[in-house]
């Protein structure tokens, strides 16, 4: 399963969805706000996607990792709109037989989604705010 | 013959610009390196930018891939989520 989301991650959902009496491991990657960036104080994060294309990018993440590993079901959670210090940004788990598929499925998942998939981050401090990776 | 295409702008090139749509004037048979010079040369500060890829209806597009007029034309600045 794959969403863009406005609303709040519902982590349990996201638990009940994954398991499968099959699975004897279901790993979680969950991304959260922090409070600063590089020790500068953030008060707050700004999503932002190209939906369409967000989507189509997350499921071919998906795919190519179902193509590695033995998964059973997946599910890939990403928030948009303005996000507070400890909110969850974005969910990814992941329910394999066993743990390494698990644990290596759910870190390829957040890797590349970082590498492609067209979301967009802004900081936003207390005096400023920037486009994360935007700048040399 | 002339046409123009509209272009998607999303995060850092959307506040650069002002805007969340652009057209932008281009020859038929104009390709995706030809849209990314136009844009460059319409808009300066695009140039600060680490790097600018163009997706095509939905799909990242090579330099050399040619546009046409109905094409869903997006401009991707440096992605960030996670």
């Amino acid at each position: 399963m794959i969403a863009l989301t406005s609303e709040p991650i519902d982590v349990a959902a996201a638990l009940t969805f994954l398991q499968s009496e099959q699975a004897g491991a279901i790993d979680f990657f969950l991304g959260v706000v922090r409070d600063n960036t590089q020790e500068r104080p953030v008060d707050r994060l700004e999503y932002e996607a190209y939906d369409r294309m967000a989507i189509s990018e997350m499921q071919k993440i998906a795919d190519d990792a179902q193509q590695q590993w033995p998964i059973l079901r997946y599910i890939i959670i990403h928030r948009k709109g303005t996000l507070q210090i400890g909110e969850i940004a974005v969910l990814i788990g992941v329910a394999t037989p066993h743990r390494a598929a698990a644990f290596e499925a759910c870190r390829y998942i957040i890797d590349t989604i970082k590498q492609t998939v067209p979301i967009w981050k802004k900081e936003v401090f207390t005096d400023g705010e920037s486009w994360v990776n935007a700048h040399p | 013959m002339d046409s123009s295409v509209s272009v998607l702008l999303f995060g850092i090139t959307r506040d650069l610009t002002g805007q969340s749509t652009v057209s932008v004037p281009l020859s038929e048979g104009a390709s995706v390196g030809d849209l990314l010079s136009q844009l460059h040369q319409n808009y300066p500060p695009l140039a600060e930018i680490r790097s600018l890829l163009i997706a095509v209806n939905g799909e990242y597009a090579e330099p050399e891939q040619l546009l046409a007029h109905h094409d869903e034309i997006a401009l991707i600045p440096p992605v960030s989520g996670g």
